[in-house]
């Protein structure tokens, strides 16, 4: 930079701290990166849910009542809500992260990103499979 | 088609106090008319004082990006008609500091360019100039999308991260690093890995995306970035369970 250019007043815009209210784009951002507290939200609640049922059938039936209490319920359902976002954007970056190559050839993105849904929802009914008492 | 639109131009004079304004011209609404000749129109007849950046009018010297209605844009490849009735607001690139009206600082991302060695680098000591390195096809398409990258920064602009955290290297230039990185001719990944697998370089990244959606020349830098995380992330573990494999 030449001493000339120096002495110049820079105009410096700053970023306002809302800044991510007026896109949409950012607006998904922000409540995709928030999403990361409910996701550890769930974390909390199954180490609740396995010690409640580690100390035996009473404190198993307190959790259960517990967890039925409707800020519990409506709680849960926001988590879920965000859960589903964070997974859904997750998987749809897959393919933005991966290359896979299919006798040489890259493969669409959206066989990626189909691939990781699948396996999602395969996951999830083995899951549900064995919550539901198929077990 | 009404004849005239309004545009709503940013004024920044450094000579002078205060912050920038906005200042209307009315100019003629052409079908064939780019934002950037509304500007060359209200340069040439209306007030000679406006500055901006300008050069090919044809999307590839990559210097005439601002801020149009609220989007960062090529300036000569956005139409006036796409705005009427207008009016439109242009306003200099965001996130940049601004000299003088349209026109933005852009030593920040000049002085980052080269720290991604965006050239081709060979460690066998061939001189680059006596020898032809051939290139199938299929090698060439595994980095000509990031190829394509004209530096017209407005990817910077689009990315909050960047607007936040200015030491952030930024979009175009890791995928300039991986334009090189993905070069069957190149060798020079692993010099360019010590600047990119840092928290100022890939991993400042949240994956916005919009640097993508910005991006006039479908280059990607997110995808490229994203990409890279994911080599980046692999070489860390491999040489943290087969550290005599490191490198
Ligand atoms: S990646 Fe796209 S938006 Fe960014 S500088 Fe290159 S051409 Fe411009
Ligand atoms: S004037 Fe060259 S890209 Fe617009």
């Amino acid at each position: 930079m030449t001493a000339n250019q120096a002495d110049v007043r820079r105009y410096r815009p700053r970023t306002s701290v809302f800044w991510w209210v007026h896109r949409r784009s950012y607006l998904l951002f922000v409540l995709r990166e928030l999403s990361c507290v409910f996701v550890a939200w769930f974390v909390v609640y199954l180490v609740l849910l396995v010690a409640a049922a580690h100390r035996g059938s009473d404190s198993y039936q307190q959790f259960l009542e517990w967890s039925s209490r409707p800020w519990m319920v409506v709680l849960n359902l926001v988590a879920l809500a965000f859960v589903v976002l964070h997974a859904i954007t997750w998987f749809t970056l897959a393919p933005k992260a991966m290359v896979v190559r299919l006798q040489g050839r890259p493969l669409p993105a959206r066989m990626v990103a189909g691939g990781h849904f699948a396996a999602w929802a395969v996951a999830s009914a083995v899951v549900a499979w064995i919550v539901l008492g198929g077990w | 088609m009404p004849d005239t639109i309004t545009l709503q131009v940013t004024r920044y004079r450094p000579d002078a106090d205060g912050p920038p304004t906005l200042q209307e011209y009315v100019v003629p609404l052409r079908e064939e008319w780019a934002v950037l000749d509304g500007l060359n129109y209200i340069k040439d007849q209306l007030d000679g004082t406006l500055s901006f950046r300008w050069s090919c009018r044809m999307g590839i010297c990559g210097s005439c990006g601002m801020t149009v209605n609220g989007d960062p844009a090529l300036t000569c490849g956005t139409f006036l008609t796409d705005y009427a009735p207008g009016p439109v607001r242009v306003e200099p690139l965001a996130n940049f500091p601004v000299i003088r009206d349209l026109v933005v600082e852009i030593d920040d991302f000049m002085r980052k360019l080269p720290e991604v060695k965006p050239w081709l680098v060979r460690e066998d000591g061939e001189a680059l100039d006596d020898v032809e390195f051939l290139q199938t096809p299929a090698e060439m398409d595994e980095y000509k999308q990031y190829s394509m990258c004209i530096n017209c920064m407005l990817c910077y602009a689009a990315c909050p991260v960047y607007g936040l955290e200015p030491d952030f290297l930024g979009p175009a230039a890791i995928a300039l690093a991986q334009r090189y990185n993905l070069d069957s001719r190149d060798q020079g990944a692993h010099q360019r890995l010590d600047v990119l697998a840092t928290a100022e370089g890939i991993w400042a990244c949240t994956y916005v995306g919009e640097c993508t959606t910005a991006c006039p020349k479908g280059v990607d830098p997110a995808g490229a970035i994203q990409r890279y995380k994911l080599t980046a992330a692999t070489r860390t573990l491999r040489s943290f369970l087969m550290p005599w494999r490191a490198r």
